[in-house]
């Protein structure tokens, strides 16, 4: 959070100004005499605060109901806040959350609206609704279909493709009719390494063309690191971290990740494995261990060259990830991909 | 791409004086077209075996009720050809358009306009006058199918002109809003599946037949001045009561206006919460 701070309040050279954001939903009273038990009220989004500067590509990560799509949905317009204020390129969006169809290209992880246009009608219509006359509509929709390489598939219906090919179809609906502002949900879900490539090179291209602001939603860490400026980790709906990846990763700076893979079971009448039991994160095979680095040089001699390394199928040593910071950040849920 | 290059806000400059420019609203109008060309492009992927469903349910129904009702210039005859017409408008315009609506809302897809700056009349208007017109080939082929089982005359089978576009907004507001407000996507189809039976019940069987309370029923549903309206122009073309024709059809209008309204609001409401 320190990072965040360090900007100062919401002015020049910032996208995005987010303060004290929060929205709960409401819980269910369930009902007398059947199943349905009563759910208590989520709060979805506790307190966030975030700086998002003009130009940055800035993510946002976490597990599985860290609120993220609350989050969101609050900067595209789509929810309004209970607390708290956002600013975005000068408007203040909980006043006038209409204004965000206006300053941002959104791409959510539904494709319904689209499934059964083709690619070429979703991205023209996409346009014309975003306000650009026939002419231009059209126009757009041809560099973009060029752009991602979808000429071949554009007659096609959205439905009738595969989840990777739909997904960049919906990506080239949203680069239609520019905005200052793109909010990706999770753009590259499902997409072959050549699409991705495509996304992202697109992404650089608006940031370079007209230095359009990029927040990107993600499950993905690898991602995450190769292409963030910025990044904020997200955990029950509160900002745990918020910097670059490679300052986030300094967080964990002299850990490593030590990962065993047993052929059949661990040899737990071992001293040196007994004692790494506790330490490890058990996923069926595979242990898991965050270890300081001299530690984890000492346990792998000690197992590679002992009666343990019978019965080892792999291993591995790696740097620390994003993954690891979330965990050692006190990250609530099972961590954020398993990979 | 031209609104970004052309505008100096847009790009990334690290000092930005006041607000930046909004990107332009889309307009009424194009965007209302934009969105009916699309639904109308739907109906070749999706739609087409279910119109075919629709003109054989109305085709079925009319066979059925040859062996009851004698051929001939009748009220009962009038009643069947001209309530199964407007019954493929009604499993359309009522009943598909509220799975449509029903499904958007559930599966999210309703985000994808919300957050385009279209006014939210061009995208009910849109997807309601594209169902409407899907209804046309069927209720054409109905309405003839059905002159020539009765005997009725073909002479002002022109009313449906204003018959479909009129019975079609009222019916197709009607299926929109009910596909928005139902809390779930299987209460929408349930809601849109009671309206065309609704429709089938009340619109075929002659009114002069039905017990009051049922009448009642009869003339509050909106496909009813439509059926009524269709059903006097077969008095032929001097016989039938042209005042009363359009003071149907004006029924259907305001009724088409009113749920249009009430389907864009609900619209508006599912759309931002």
């Amino acid at each position: 959070m320190e990072s965040t701070q360090k900007q100062g309040g919401a002015g020049d050279g910032l996208a995005c100004s987010v303060r004290g954001l929060v929205r709960t939903y409401p819980g269910s009273r369930g009902r007398p005499g059947r199943r349905s038990r009563p759910t208590p009220p989520v709060r979805a989004n506790d307190g966030i605060d975030l700086d998002i500067r003009r130009g940055e590509l800035f993510g946002i990560l976490g597990p599985n109901g860290a609120g993220k799509s609350t989050l969101v949905r609050q900067l595209t317009g789509l929810l309004r806040p209970d607390a708290g204020s956002i600013d975005l390129l000068g408007h203040d969006l909980v006043r006038h959350p209409e204004r965000a169809a206006r300053l941002v290209g959104y791409l959510g992880q539904e494709s319904s609206a689209l499934d059964e246009l083709t690619v070429a009608l979703a991205a023209e219509t996409t346009g014309r609704l975003r306000g650009l006359d026939a002419a231009a509509a059209r126009t757009a929709r041809d560099a973009v279909l060029d752009e991602l390489g979808l000429g071949p598939i554009a007659a096609r219906p959205l439905k009738r493709l595969s989840g990777g090919q739909r997904r960049l179809a919906c990506f080239a609906a949203a680069l239609v009719g520019p905005r200052p502002v793109l909010v990706l949900d999770e753009p590259t879900t499902g997409m072959d390494p050549v699409a991705r490539r495509a996304v992202w090179a697109a992404v650089d291209r608006r940031r370079t063309e007209y230095g359009a602001t990029v927040l990107l939603v993600t499950h993905n860490v690898i991602e995450a690191e190769t292409v963030l400026d910025r990044v904020a980790v997200l955990d029950r709906g509160r900002v745990i971290a918020c910097d670059t990846p490679v300052g986030l990763r300094s967080l964990v700076e002299g850990e490593v990740r030590l990962d065993l893979v047993w052929r059949l079971e661990p040899p737990g009448e071992l001293a040196c494995v007994a004692a790494l039991r506790p330490l490890a994160e058990v996923a069926g095979r595979r242990w898991t261990l965050r270890l300081p680095q001299d530690r984890a040089r000492a346990v792998v001699a000690e197992i590679t060259g002992g009666p343990a390394f019978e019965a080892l199928d792999d291993f591995t040593l790696a740097m620390p990830s994003l993954e690891d910071v979330y965990l050692a950040l006190g990250g609530s849920g099972e961590g954020l991909v398993k990979l | 791409m031209t609104v970004a290059t052309q505008d100096g806000a847009l790009s990334g400059e690290r000092a930005a004086p006041g607000p930046a420019p909004l990107a332009p609203r889309a307009r009424l109008w194009p965007s209302l077209g934009a969105v009916y060309r699309a639904q109308l492009s739907r109906a070749r992927v999706a739609r087409i075996p279910l119109l075919f469903v629709a003109t054989f349910q109305s085709i079925g129904i009319m066979v059925m009720l040859r062996g009851v009702v004698h051929a001939g210039d009748g009220e009962a005859a009038r009643a069947v050809v001209a309530g199964s017409s407007v019954l493929v408008v009604a499993f359309v315009a009522l009943n598909l358009l509220a799975q449509y609506f029903g499904q958007l809302r559930a599966s999210g897809g309703l985000d994808h306009y919300a957050t385009l700056p279209v006014p939210p009349a061009a995208v009910v208007l849109g997807a309601a006058g594209a169902y409407a017109s899907f209804t046309v080939p069927g209720t054409l082929v109905t309405a003839v199918t059905g002159c020539l089982l009765f005997h009725l005359t073909l002479t002002n089978l022109w009313v449906l002109v204003l018959v479909v576009p009129l019975s079609g907004a009222a019916l197709s507001g009607l299926g929109a809003a009910l596909g928005l407000l139902a809390p779930r996507q299987e209460i929408a189809t349930l809601l849109g599946q009671l309206g065309m039976s609704a429709a089938l019940l009340l619109g075929v069987l002659p009114a002069s037949h039905m017990p009051a309370p049922v009448s009642w029923a009869r003339d509050a549903l909106p496909s009813t001045y439509g059926v009524e309206a269709f059903a006097r122009t077969f008095a032929g073309r001097s016989a039938t009561d042209w005042p009363a024709v359009f003071a149907d059809l004006s029924v259907c209008a305001a009724v088409g206006i009113a749920s249009l309204a009430l389907a864009t609001w609900s619209y508006r409401r599912a759309a931002c919460r």
